[in-house]
């Protein structure tokens, strides 16, 4: 009992690791942008090359996977996302499909088709009794860095003057360029940082999640939900919803396996009946 | 003096000659290419599941990214029909069309509140469910196996379908004529126009008294009907229903067909799925394996280049021919 909560929790701080960069470019921003999970996946490819080709240790393999999404999401915002922020809704579903669909079978025709797999270090590997329960070690440290993680985020968007800036640029684009705020730079630090995070998200979750050239189609909904659900409000309800999406979908496949699958879309479904607008919203509808 | 609004709506919905002309041709093509009558088949079916996506983003102003659903339900009807001995086609297209229109009725309700973005999760979600759940349904639906032993009787119990699909594209041509007659006449009708009122600004078409969610309820229900027929036709053509049909691949492909014809024209989806077809069949032959990789190619250079020049561009083309403006 206590181990699957444990496993939900991690699953659901991996799952907001993953996916709380896109609550701040989709929610906040409006944007649609159904490739982050390319992101991840870069991620995760880079983590699985770096330790199995070249050896690198794992734990720093984890920053480098940031750093890589990151310049990858920099890159790709410079060139091609940011003619689409001011394009009707169709066309950033449609751009960011075409997206997915390259990156997925540009992946398979390169790397291959079969899952990737990485050696974690011996120190993550075991298990640890704790009230009773067994918990992976892994889960331990994932939990443990994605809390820090969560606080550092909501942090940094609350507490500096970067956070700020993004906020007002969310808010008002033409008001806070006339304040002298460079909407645009702090857009596409945003959207790197946002990709990084998802970068990091894909290497931690490779050895939970799995990883295949289908991964940003397989996640796809996963980020939706925990968008939706979040709400616009900032990164809180992202990271409720990704709480609340793993502990449901672990303990569902775990207890009710014959309808393991559907126990998150219900959920989405219940709450999107009882509060359309997310868990948490600004009174500002958008 | 300038022409009434009046006699501006008749004008719009009139029929004109390169309308004919285009259903005439696409008649005749069987006649010249006969060896290629299962590709024709596949585009009026694809023409009719883009038309049925047209209604709901075009006209609705809907973005869905899990119409393949109702294509599913619908083939998934019309197969289990003819597994059970009711093979008679026509009944099979009215209960794929009915149990369609009763699973997108009843979804529609989701759609009602919420953004661009919540609309995109719940049609997805709905798709992924009855994904999901045709997989686990395996000893009635044949879950990954597909269904197998469909017996399709004869159309009207007078043509029985071939080897060489002639009979499966006068069927399938016939049903999307037909239909899209229906559709032409629904888009041209007060219920046409009220719904672009809508798609233009819900709030003001709320204010002069139009019913917004049932409006969008209407049609997303309509188009779901007609998603199912698109189905039921497939798996009456081919025999053969897989998990294929609910894929999220096929709504992304159904996207692309519509957006390369031109979204909000009835004619978009059907000139799309030629194109969307012959691509395909010409890019499996080169690359079968890593196709998807092209329609993504394809899917990001319309955006950045514009999907709408290609529909301006046969508007004008067939304004040229016909003296007066675009068709339908």
């Amino acid at each position: 009992m206590l181990t699957i909560l444990f496993d939900g929790i991690a699953y659901g701080m991996l799952l907001f690791v993953l996916a709380c960069g896109l609550s701040v470019t989709m929610g906040l921003m409006n944007f649609i942008n159904l490739s982050h999970g390319v992101f991840s996946m870069a991620g995760g490819y880079i983590t699985a090359f770096l330790i199995n080709r070249l050896g690198v240790p794992f734990l720093l393999c984890l920053p480098l996977a940031f750093l890589f999404s990151a310049a990858l999401g920099m890159v790709l915002e410079r060139t091609l996302y940011r003619r689409l922020y001011a394009r009707s809704h169709l066309d950033q579903v449609l751009f960011t499909i075409g997206i997915v669909f390259m990156a997925v079978a540009a992946v398979d025709y390169v790397i291959g088709s079969q899952q990737q797999t990485v050696k974690l270090p011996e120190i993550l590997k075991g298990r640890i009794d704790i009230f009773g329960g067994s918990i992976g070690l892994y889960r331990v440290f994932i939990i443990a860095l994605c809390g820090c993680l969560a606080v550092t985020i909501q942090m940094l968007l609350v507490k500096t003057r970067f956070g700020s800036q993004l906020r007002a640029a969310v808010d008002d684009p033409r008001v806070a360029r006339g304040m002298g705020i460079n909407v645009n730079t702090v857009f596409a630090i945003t959207f790197a940082v946002g990709s990084g995070l998802a970068g990091l998200g894909g290497a931690l979750g490779t050895d939970i999640l799995g990883m295949d050239p289908t991964f940003p189609i397989k996640f796809m909904i996963y980020f939706l939900i925990v968008v939706t659900v979040g709400g616009t409000s900032g990164i809180t309800g992202a990271f409720f919803a990704s709480l609340i999406l793993g502990i449901a979908d672990v303990g569902g496949k775990y207890y009710v396996p014959q309808i393991g699958a559907f126990i998150i879309y219900a959920l989405m479904l219940v709450v999107l009946i009882i509060r359309p607008q997310g868990l948490f919203s600004r009174s500002k509808g958008k | 003096m300038a022409p009434s609004a009046h006699q501006m709506m008749l004008d719009q919905a009139r029929w004109r000659w390169s309308e004919s002309l285009f259903w005439l041709s696409s008649l005749a093509v069987l006649f010249v290419f006969p060896s290629k009558a299962l590709l024709f088949s596949q585009i009026a079916i694809m023409g009719l599941f883009a038309l049925s996506l047209d209604l709901i983003l075009g006209y609705g102003g809907i973005v869905s990214l899990g119409h393949a659903a109702f294509f599913g339900v619908g083939a998934y009807a019309a197969g289990l029909m003819a597994k059970h001995g009711m093979g008679d086609p026509l009944l099979g297209l009215g209960v794929a069309a009915f149990v369609a229109a009763v699973i997108g009725w009843l979804t529609s309700f989701l759609l009602l509140r919420g953004s661009d973005l919540t609309r995109l999760m719940v049609t997805l979600g709905i798709a992924l469910m009855l994904f999901e759940l045709a997989n686990r349904m395996a000893p009635i639906t044949g879950g990954a196996d597909g269904l197998q032993g469909m017996m399709v009787g004869p159309v009207l119990g007078l043509f029985s379908f071939d080897l060489f699909g002639k009979t499966a594209y006068l069927y399938a041509l016939t049903v999307l004529f037909l239909l899209f007659l229906l559709a032409r006449k629904i888009v041209h009708s007060t219920f046409g126009l009220s719904l672009r009122a809508v798609k233009g600004n819900a709030l003001r078409a709320g204010a002069i008294g139009i019913s917004v969610s049932g409006r969008l309820v209407a049609i997303y229900t309509l188009s779901a009907a007609f998603a199912g027929i698109a189905g039921a036709l497939s798996a009456q053509t081919t025999q053969l229903v897989s998990l294929d049909v609910l894929d999220f691949h096929r709504s992304a492909d159904v996207m692309l067909v519509l957006v390369i014809g031109g979204v909000g024209w009835l004619y978009g989806g059907i000139i799309g799925a030629i194109m969307f077809t012959l691509m395909q069949d010409w890019l499996a032959g080169i690359t079968p394996q890593y196709w998807e990789f092209w329609i993504g190619l394809v899917l990001v250079c319309l955006v950045l280049v514009g999907h709408d020049r290609i529909k301006t561009g046969v508007q004008s083309m067939v304004a040229r021919l016909g003296g007066k403006g675009g068709a339908a």
